[in-house]
């Protein structure tokens, strides 16, 4: 390392100052730019959450992806080959402070990425919309007030069932602003997954499970609703759009809903955490 | 060691007749049915059953006796039933004969391509079954792509029926899976590795023979769902939607069954190879990094392989004999399937991967004429990597509602990974510093491995952190993601490793235009095909839909256009392989790239035996510039004649 330390220490500075420039550059636009188109959006505390959560990882992601490709286009550039004659290189085996430091760099930026993404995880995003199973262990704020709606996914459609109004079915979707929604998620067949993307809502139907999912709706607007768990030949069509209304305009739809499917919500079984159709012939 | 080595005496009838591919298919075609018509019986009771393609006892006993008919046609059972009626083992006459199966040298000396479709057990044989093997069933996967992107040129059904396009996902992913597991430790694993650590074959060669035999078939048996319309799982499978499905599901549970296996074994194999049969003077410290990625990967292979034969034995179980393992209804749990699938699933995606950082770094140090800058912290990488592995399996089952108290530890697992992966990374910085850095055909595939690995890793970070998870959890970005880090790394990988070895292996130069022209179509064509599909993800398009939303269609397409060119890109590799295997034929030099490692100081194409004497080992293989060093090793007087020792 002696003999060229010089030559060394230039080329470091100089893949140092283009580093700093690129990064410079990047990471505003990404904060800045980008940022805000990240998905999902802001129509929901948990997207709001997800949202930051994609805008914060592309802005630490890309240093680290601007810096490993400085250094080796760099090195491909300077360090290239000149004529056809075979010679060796410098004969270096390692650099155990480079290593030192490379190591210790990767594992703060690795456990400070975790550190935050478990208090995201815990406490701010509460649970980030995701299926937390029979008995969740993240809770937003105001759970116990929260709107119990029930999904039910089957091939290939998905179901939505109010038990605090009656128990009452419908296919589709709408919800109050401003208050917390507990997604209880179960399948009648194989496993789907309740994807409500601008919500930022994702939940396994698992069936024989009650998958709690947590959102607080904080926009009005209407959101995709998708499966992203493949379940047979039309998993590509369980997609609907859903609704966030104000409170008396959920009042109103659901008196709607109840209206119209008034014939047939006596014939509807009682309502269940989970539901198992005719098991087909089966031993146990 | 050699006591295991005793191999079937000379086996008559060598005709039309003798024992190789035609009689393995007959009898494997014919053993299928006859399993069938037991099925059939045993079905007795169960009218309806029988005939249909709801028989699954019917159609697992008939891969069960097909597999039996193939191997007893490739031979495998002769040696054991010579064995068994009284026949001795064969008498080594000479003292060269201690360190090759006999059997082998005799086939070799006999020569030709028929060598090819036969048992053999020289592991140079071998490593070329496997490396046109699982050519072809990569090639019938990648065919799938195209199929599945032409699908995805319009946003609603078009060019394919919805149960045909399901029937594609499913068999591209686990054809591709399949394929790839074995894609790098099958040619050159068993090829190489005795080379490297200068051994004159593997630790159990007629097992050798057996990994590569069982890949074809299980290839095959997947390629007969075709006849029942496919699977409708995807390669995940996942129940009960794999016990709702009908009989290509038979055909994906007994394949992937025989791929297992095959892993275990060939995982196994090699793992005994290298702790036990190393040269003399080849010390842990002198180990090619390759051989060191092998090694870790078979930790992997041996350790995770079986609980996949086990996970798709309870499938087998559900579906054929009625019980209730995955199913929910009869008190079990489609979560055991899932745990236990990955629990397999992610140690494999490492399976995939690490064979590919052995590669690169091997290949790295020679064209940068350096020593491997940082080998310990190598290893210490992908050992870290393989052992970690084996910790962060749920976090495929963030959203499922498994245990979410568990989610910031399998979050935190899952991101120390990248610690030992940038270990990896800091290897290959280093290692070009202040190189003398050569641009051929394989040095070319190995720099953009680590691109498009870095990106293919650094957007694991994404799914890593369940907030962000919940957005990308089974959307394009996971299928953006993992085709970055196995087609961008492992298959790039592989395609370095072809151009760097196959001289070796084939006596023969590959043209090196239509490598560059191969090399610069495929990287471009790749990322312009994935890197867009990070956005599809985001843009809600989940995974495995033939449907989407019509304002992705441009994306969709441009995507679909650049897949063409990526597919073309191979067509190119083929045409150099035939223009040079078979018209130019432009013999290889020894040691065409000037490399120090053990296996380029043996002829092109090396020796039966490898090497007249065992070398001894005298120096690591990557001391490029170093005053004095020492040459790699003594294949002179100064050997001792003791095998595996």
């Amino acid at each position: 390392m002696e003999i060229a330390g010089q030559q060394v220490s230039r080329h470091g500075v100089r893949i140092v100052a283009i580093w700093a420039v690129l990064t410079a550059i990047a990471v505003p636009l990404i904060v800045l730019v980008l940022g805000p188109h990240l998905p999902p959006g802001k129509m929901s505390a948990e997207a709001s959450d997800q949202t930051s959560a994609n805008t914060v990882l592309t802005a630490v992601v890309a240093p680290i992806i601007l810096i490993v490709a400085v250094n080796i286009v760099y090195s491909l550039v300077v360090f290239r080959a000149r004529g056809d004659a075979i010679e060796d290189g410098a004969p270096i085996h390692g650099h155990a402070p480079t290593v030192l430091a490379w190591v210790l760099l990767t594992s703060v930026i690795v456990l400070a990425l975790a550190g935050w993404g478990s208090y995201t995880l815990v406490q701010s995003a509460r649970g980030a919309g995701g299926g937390q199973g029979p008995s969740p262990a993240d809770l937003p704020k105001g759970d116990r007030t929260a709107l119990p709606i029930q999904v039910i996914g089957q091939q290939w459609a998905w179901t939505f069932r109010f038990p605090t109004y009656n128990a009452f079915e419908s296919r589709q979707l709408e919800l109050p602003v401003g208050r917390v929604i507990a997604f209880h998620v179960t399948s009648l067949d194989v496993t789907h997954s309740f994807w409500a993307y601008e919500l930022g809502v994702k939940a396994d139907a698992v069936p024989g499970v009650d998958n709690v999912a947590f959102v607080t709706p904080r926009k009005l607007g209407s959101f995709n609703i998708r499966c992203a768990e493949l379940c047979g030949l039309w998993h590509g069509h369980m997609a609907l759009h859903g609704h966030v209304v104000s409170a008396s305009d959920f009042v109103t739809w659901v008196a709607e809903q109840k209206a119209a499917n008034a014939q047939i919500i006596p014939d509807l079984g009682p309502y269940q955490r989970v539901y198992f159709p005719e098991p087909k012939h089966r031993a146990g | 060691m050699t006591e295991t080595a005793i191999e079937a005496p000379r086996s008559r009838g060598r005709g039309l007749l003798g024992f190789n591919l035609l009689t393995a298919i007959v009898l494997g075609v014919g053993g299928f049915f006859f399993g069938a018509w037991i099925g059939g019986k045993m079905a007795v009771g169960h009218d309806y059953l029988i005939g249909t393609d709801q028989n699954d006892v019917g159609i697992f006993m008939g891969f069960l006796f097909g597999t039996i008919g193939w191997l007893a046609g490739l031979g495998f059972f002769n040696y054991p039933l010579a064995r068994l009626a009284g026949r001795p083992p064969l008498d080594w006459s000479s003292e060269d004969e201690m360190y090759v199966v006999p059997d082998a040298t005799i086939r070799q000396h006999e020569g030709g391509i028929g060598r090819y479709f036969r048992l053999t057990t020289d592991h140079k044989v071998v490593g070329i079954q496997y490396f046109f093997g699982v050519g072809i069933f990569f090639f019938i996967g990648g065919l799938n792509a195209m199929l599945i992107r032409t699908e995805l040129l319009t946003p609603h059904e078009k060019a394919w029926p919805a149960g045909q396009y399901i029937s594609l996902v499913g068999l591209h992913g686990t054809m591709m899976i399949m394929m790839t597991s074995a894609f790098i430790l099958g040619p050159f694993g068993n090829y190489f590795v005795p080379l490297m650590i200068g051994a004159r074959r593997l630790a159990f060669p007629r097992i050798e023979a057996l990994t590569f035999w069982l890949v074809p078939l299980a290839g095959l048996v997947l390629l007969s769902a075709i006849a029942w319309n496919g699977f409708p799982t995807g390669w995940t499978g996942y129940a009960p939607l794999q016990d709702q499905a009908r009989a290509g599901m038979d055909a994906y549970i007994f394949a992937f069954i025989l791929i297992a296996i095959s892993l275990a074994l060939v995982g196994l194999n090699l793992l005994t190879t290298i702790l036990t049969m190393r040269a003399p003077g080849l010390t842990w410290a002198r180990l090619p990094i390759f051989v060191w990625g092998v090694l870790a990967t078979a930790f992997l292979m041996v350790l995770a392989a079986p609980v996949l034969v086990a996970t798709m034995l309870m499938g087998m179980m559900d579906r054929a004999a009625n019980t209730s393992y995955y199913l929910a209804s009869g008190g079990g749990s489609p979560y055991l399937y899932e745990n236990l699938f990955w629990f397999f699933g992610h140690p494999e995606v490492y399976i995939l991967a690490l064979p590919g950082f052995g590669i690169v770094l091997e290949i790295l140090p020679v064209f940068s004429r350096k020593p491997l800058w940082g080998y310990r912290l190598a290893v210490a990488g992908m050992l870290g990597v393989a052992f970690l592995s084996f910790m962060v399996w749920q976090h495929h089952l963030f959203v499922s509602g498994i245990n979410a108290s568990l989610r910031p530890f399998y979050m935190l697992t899952t991101e120390l990974i990248s610690i030992p992966t940038g270990f990896i990374f800091l290897n290959a910085m280093g290692t070009l510093w202040r190189g003398r850095i050569r641009y051929t055909v394989p040095m070319l595939f190995a720099l953009a491995f680590f691109f498009n690995f870095l990106i293919g890793g650094l957007s694991g970070i994404f799914l890593s952190d369940v907030p962000s998870d919940v957005t990308t959890h089974g959307s394009y970005f996971v299928m953006a993601h993992f085709h970055y880090t196995i087609m961008g790394g492992l298959v790039f990988a592989f395609f370095a490793a072809t151009y760097y070895w196959l001289p070796k292996m084939t006596g023969v130069t590959l043209n090196e235009r239509l490598g560059k022209i191969h090399f610069w179509l495929m990287f471009v064509f790749f990322n312009l095909t994935f890197f867009p599909l990070f956005a599809a993800g985001f843009l809600d398009m989940p995974r495995r839909v033939s449907t989407y939303a019509p304002h992705l269609q441009t994306l969709n397409d441009f995507v679909s256009a650049s897949a063409y060119v990526l597919g073309f890109s191979m067509l190119i590799f083929i045409g150099n392989l035939i223009w040079s295997l078979v018209f130019v034929r432009q013999p290889a030099e020894t040691n065409p790239w000037f490399s120090r490692s053990l296996e380029w100081q043996v002829a092109s194409p090396p020796p039966v035996h490898n090497f007249d004497r065992i070398p001894v080992v005298m120096a690591g293989p990557y001391e490029y510039g170093v005053a004095n060093a020492p040459p790699v090793a003594d294949f002179g007087t100064g050997a001792v004649a003791v095998a595996g020792k």
